[in-house]
């Protein structure tokens, strides 16, 4: 009687685990790491132009009393190319938008403008993700929402999709109030 | 960077007590093969982690001069998680990422900077998840606690087993 008690329990545990491994497998696995430095002021840096075409981006270019859409991008990765539309909407819709150049070169990035566009201001060049790590940014393309006090708001990780215009649009309306 | 949003159609459907059938078991493990293949197509047709051709940070690659100090950068490093392979330490990843990540600790290293106070800065800035060291936290209790107790019942059962026989 008891050994049989026994051999439900082990087979129960066994199926549980089943169940368990069926309800992870079946979940998209989301390996972004989320920056903790949304609600927190960007920290003073100072980064010089990553190009002739624009300038280069600082912390006080970004607290100047007008909310900003602050992407992270590189000419070598193959999302930001494709999220290059997306940007151009953004900008044609009023959104000010600055840039960051990860580990980038100059002639690079003057190709990379010249073939998707150039939808920004300002471009800062960090040849050592220094400003990824300041702001907790772990990969690109990322897209923060900053407001005028220099404060982030809202991180987008992943490239902007087409359907995410009109949530950035809003965000960056709020950050405005 | 965030996979294409997909969800599995194997689990949370509606199954019937009268379905319980051995034909509804292989037709549900045929669709979790099929699901499977189709999710690795997708992962498959996804480009390739894209690498830049910039040379690495000044310290990403460099030890520093003095050894305890090297020694001091090499024990954090051994225990911070790299953003772009997150199986491994940034001492062990090559991606560019963890080799700027490297380059910054061993010049605030060097700069006198204790390496805890960078855990720290690193912490506030991805969260606990960049840190392989530890901690007891509101969630990893239990991870701590659960073995005290296995063995606690061990003991309890073999005890009792012992003087039962006795």
């Amino acid at each position: 009687m008891k050994g049989v008690r026994w051999s439900l329990w082990v087979l129960i545990a066994f199926f549980a685990l089943i169940g368990l491994f069926a309800l992870q497998l079946s979940r998209p696995k989301d390996d972004t790491v989320q920056s903790t430095m949304i609600g927190k002021t960007v920290p003073q840096f100072a980064l010089p132009a990553a190009t002739g075409q624009n300038p280069g981006l600082s912390s006080t270019d970004l607290a100047d009393g007008k909310p900003h859409l602050l992407n992270v991008f590189a000419s070598w990765c193959v999302p930001c190319a494709a999220e290059a539309p997306q940007l151009a909407k953004l900008q044609r819709a009023g959104a000010p938008l600055v840039g960051v150049a990860v580990r980038d070169q100059a002639d690079d990035l003057t190709a990379f403008f010249k073939q998707y566009g150039n939808p920004f201001t300002r471009v800062g060049e960090d040849k050592v993700s220094k400003l990824q790590f300041l702001i907790g940014s772990s990969g690109v393309p990322e897209t923060y929402v900053i407001d005028g006090r220099g404060v982030i708001r809202h991180q987008h990780i992943g490239m902007v999709r087409p359907e995410d215009i009109p949530d950035l649009m809003a965000r960056l309306k709020e950050a405005q109030g | 960077m965030n996979p294409p949003y997909s969800r599995h159609p194997c689990v949370g459907g509606n199954r019937g007590t009268d379905e319980r059938s051995a034909r509804v078991f292989v037709r549900w493990a045929l669709a979790c093969a099929g699901m499977t293949m189709f999710v690795c197509a997708i992962a498959g047709s996804l480009p390739a982690i894209a690498q830049d051709n910039m040379p690495p940070a000044p310290y990403a690659y460099q030890q520093l001069a003095d050894p305890r100090l090297e020694a001091k950068a090499e024990g954090l490093m051994e225990t911070l998680r790299c953003l772009t392979c997150q199986g491994q330490s940034i001492a062990d990843s090559d991606a560019s990422m963890a080799g700027d990540m490297r380059s910054e600790i061993r010049q605030r290293i060097a700069a006198g900077e204790s390496p805890e106070h960078i855990r720290r800065w690193l912490i506030g800035r991805y969260g606990e998840y960049i840190s392989y060291k530890p901690q007891v936290t509101r969630t990893t209790w239990p991870l701590f606690v659960v073995p005290v107790l296995l063995v606690l019942a061990a003991v309890l059962i073999v005890g009792r087993r012992l003087r039962a026989r006795g």
